[in-house]
């Protein structure tokens, strides 16, 4: 029988890599359009000017982030090329910290910690600090975390040109569009 | 004996080694779990993880090197191409490995310059390596393809084993480069970083395993070649057929289109398949040859591998891989459950296998068993199996509080440490990872002395004396 060939499989193994090689050369291709800056889900990085929200939609089933009206960071208002330096180093401070060994973001990493995909509105943040002052208060935690739970976040040395950084960096996250993760967020604080 | 078998027993003895480092800094790792404040600012629980994966990563690259150095000359008839520079670049790899590791013990981390990503740490989880370290390991890897590559060539045997594993040794080794980029946007990190990781685990190193069970099958149970060659195929076929467009679980929340929730959910849920289609050779093996060997802790730990890859990636992983599902699972203590028993099943297992097949050919036993390998099989595995019970509970858990109920927010991951399955889920991951070190440190010594001090007599069994 056919099947009992080698060279069947192997015609078997070489056609189905190479069919779904080319099917996810396709899909990059689209995809890397979404995910680009400016993309349909990710948002340019002066998104850190504006008020981030997110919530239930109805019509979509999910939670969907969404960009408002004007909400400064730090007082100030960043054009498109400084909110992008400022947000590139961001990242860099992550990757040099390796947050990402401890937190997830997008629900990525370890397991450690809590996730930072919306960090920025978290509801501690958010309640307490509502507006302008929720950047500051984001930014002294980083240099200096105080323990609210089990786990404690050690003090990474960070100075604070360094934690604004990241904190530009956890706003602009934050108003990422992700289909719907985390669900849930926030509503058990809101009932 | 080769130059290139002594060479890959080099690559074993020093996969044991950091498989040992793994397992202290997984123990240490878990150990912050139920103790957060041990060596806080002083050695925090980030930097006893990267070594712990790091390591991981690596004690299996030199598992699988030494593998292929082992059966390479016996494939090819002749002496690997290239081997002075082999020997010379594991030197080299060791080394590296070592300033690596110093580096993150002492140093820890940097600044926020790009200084810290060439010397000190990536802080992307795997590749943490810094980059210096990264191009070093580049051309230690681009060294052992030539070594296959050419060694081939030289022969003129194009056995199918070999073509499969050079196809392969090809984008392994160009998916390694996604270990140097630094991409601002996490959207498009994290899309190329699975690549990277999803298309190694999940695609290149499940072949690249599948050639190296393919030998060890023939060299342990004198299986005929036609029939593994045709399984590997098989293997391919369904591996890569559903694991490429699988990579599309890993996509379902980082930003990317909708229509990868049902690429990467049906894809993914046929990745088991051939995981299956292993155990069921597995056992039919087994059968034919009546569960005997002539190498008893090799057959048993292929066995272990064949099941684990199947249960361990297979079932662990399709529990989470539906998008229902994932949206709740994704990044808990569940994801680690699987990625442990995954790990372990389909590439520990598989490496211990031929280290076990490479201790019986240089220490000359005609037969190999003996009672210190059962006791290492059987701790090894039962504190496996206990993490990663006790993670999928406290991971379900999480899942449910956290994610579910909780909407992930800073104060239901504080909420979720007071969960009694979680908090006690925790405990028992360290207590059966002190029996899985116990397992370890049997597994080492039956390694060492095998043959040696105890002598061929006691590995070898009264009854075969007889035969
Ligand atoms: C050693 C592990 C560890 C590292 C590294 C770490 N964190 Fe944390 N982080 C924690 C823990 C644990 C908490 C929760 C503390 C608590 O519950 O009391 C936390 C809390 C936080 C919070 C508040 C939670 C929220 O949802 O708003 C933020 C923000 C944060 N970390 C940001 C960072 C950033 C940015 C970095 C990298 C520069 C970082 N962390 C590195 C462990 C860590
Ligand atoms: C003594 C035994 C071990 C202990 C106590 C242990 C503990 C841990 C801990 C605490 C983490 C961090 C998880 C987190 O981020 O929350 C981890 C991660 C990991 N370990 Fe282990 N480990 C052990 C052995 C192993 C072995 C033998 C393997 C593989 C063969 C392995 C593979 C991994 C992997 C792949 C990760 C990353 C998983 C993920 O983040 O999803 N570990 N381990
Ligand atoms: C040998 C094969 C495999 C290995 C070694 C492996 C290992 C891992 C590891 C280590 C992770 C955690 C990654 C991280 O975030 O750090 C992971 C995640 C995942 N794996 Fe696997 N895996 C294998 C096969 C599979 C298969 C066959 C499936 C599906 C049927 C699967 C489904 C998943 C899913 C859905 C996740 C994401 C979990 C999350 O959302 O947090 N894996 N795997
Ligand atoms: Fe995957």
């Amino acid at each position: 029988m056919y099947t009992r060939d080698p060279a069947f499989w192997r015609a078997a193994a070489v056609s189905s890599t190479l069919f779904m090689s080319a099917v996810l050369v396709i899909l990059t291709v689209n995809t890397l359009q979404t995910i680009s800056i400016g993309g349909s889900n990710v948002p340019t990085y002066d998104v850190i000017n504006r008020q981030i929200t997110y919530a239930y939609d109805p019509a979509q089933h999910e939670y969907v982030a969404r960009a408002g009206g004007e909400e400064l960071l730090f007082g100030r208002r960043y054009t498109e090329k400084e909110a992008t330096a400022l947000v590139a180093r961001g990242k860099l401070v992550i990757q040099s910290r390796a947050c990402m060994d401890c937190h997830t973001f997008f629900g990525n990493g370890a397991y450690y910690a809590p996730d930072l995909t919306r960090a920025w509105l978290d509801p501690i943040w958010a309640s307490e600090y509502p507006g302008p002052k929720r950047g500051a208060a984001i930014t002294a935690f980083v240099m200096h975390p105080f323990r609210i739970g089990f786990h404690v976040m050690p003090n990474l040395h960070l100075s604070k040109e360094e934690a604004q950084a990241v904190v530009a960096y956890l706003k602009w996250m934050s108003a990422v569009n992700t289909n719907g993760f985390p669900d849930g967020f926030g509503r058990a604080q809101s009932r | 004996m080769y130059r290139s078998q002594r060479l890959a027993l080099k690559y074993f003895a020093a996969a044991v080694v950091l498989f040992g480092v793994m397992t202290l800094f997984g123990l240490s790792s878990a150990f912050y779990f139920v103790h957060p404040t041990f060596l806080l600012n002083t050695f925090n629980f980030n930097t006893s993880k990267i070594l712990h994966i790091n390591t991981l990563v690596l004690w299996l690259l030199m598992g699988f090197f030494g593998s292929v150095y082992w059966f390479l000359p016996g494939e090819t008839g002749r002496e690997v191409e290239g081997i002075g520079a082999a020997e010379v670049l594991f030197w080299v790899f060791c080394v590296v490995i070592a300033v690596v590791a110093a580096v993150f013990i002492v140093v820890q981390y940097g600044p926020g310059t790009e200084f810290t990503l060439w010397f000190i740490n990536q802080g992307r989880k795997y590749v943490e390596a810094p980059r210096w370290a990264a191009i070093a390991i580049v051309v230690v890897a681009l060294v052992f393809a030539y070594n296959v590559i050419a060694s081939t060539v030289k022969s003129r045997n194009y056995s199918g084993i070999l073509m499969v594993l050079i196809l392969d040794l090809i984008p392994l080794c160009v998916l390694y480069l996604d270990a140097f980029p630094r991409i601002t946007n996490m959207s498009k990190d994290l899309f190329w970083w699975w690549w990277l990781v999803h298309l190694w685990v999940e695609a290149t190193w499940e072949i690249l395993i599948g050639c190296i069970m393919a030998w060890a099958l023939m060299d342990l149970l004198g299986s005929s070649r036609r029939v593994v060659e045709s399984w590997l195929y098989v293997e391919v076929a369904l591996v890569l057929g559903t694991g490429i467009l699988g990579l599309g679980h890993h996509y379902f929340w980082i930003g990317t289109p909708r229509y990868w929730l049902g690429v990467g959910g049906f894809f993914s849920a046929l990745e088991p398949l051939p995981l299956l289609g292993m155990v069921i050779h597995a056992i039919y093996d087994a059968g034919v040859n009546h569960m005997q060997a002539s190498n008893r802790p090799a057959f048993y730990w292929m066995l272990a591998e064949a099941f684990g890859n199947f249960i361990g990636a297979g079932v662990f992983g399709f529990m989470m891989t539906l998008p229902q599902i994932n949206l709740y699972s994704h990044g808990t203590q569940w994801t680690a459950s699987h990625g442990h028993f995954a790990f372990w099943g389909a590439y520990a297992c598989g490496v211990i296998t031929v280290i076990y097949l490479a201790v019986q050919k240089t220490r000359g036993c005609s037969r190999l068993d003996g009672r210190a390998w059962k006791w290492s099989f059987a701790l090894l595995n039962l504190g496996m199996l206990g993490m990663v019970g006790a993670l999928l509970v406290a991971g379900i858990d999480q899942a449910f509080f956290e994610r579910a109920l909780g909407g992930s927010t800073w104060s239901a991951f504080v909420a979720l440490q007071h969960q009694p399955w979680y908090t006690e889920g925790m405990w028992a991951r360290f207590l059966f990872g002190l029996v899985f070190t116990a397992g370890f440190a049997v597994l080492a010594y039956d390694l060492i002395t095998l043959g040696r001090i105890r002598g061929v007599e006691e590995a070898e069994p009264v009854k075969a004396a007889a035969a």
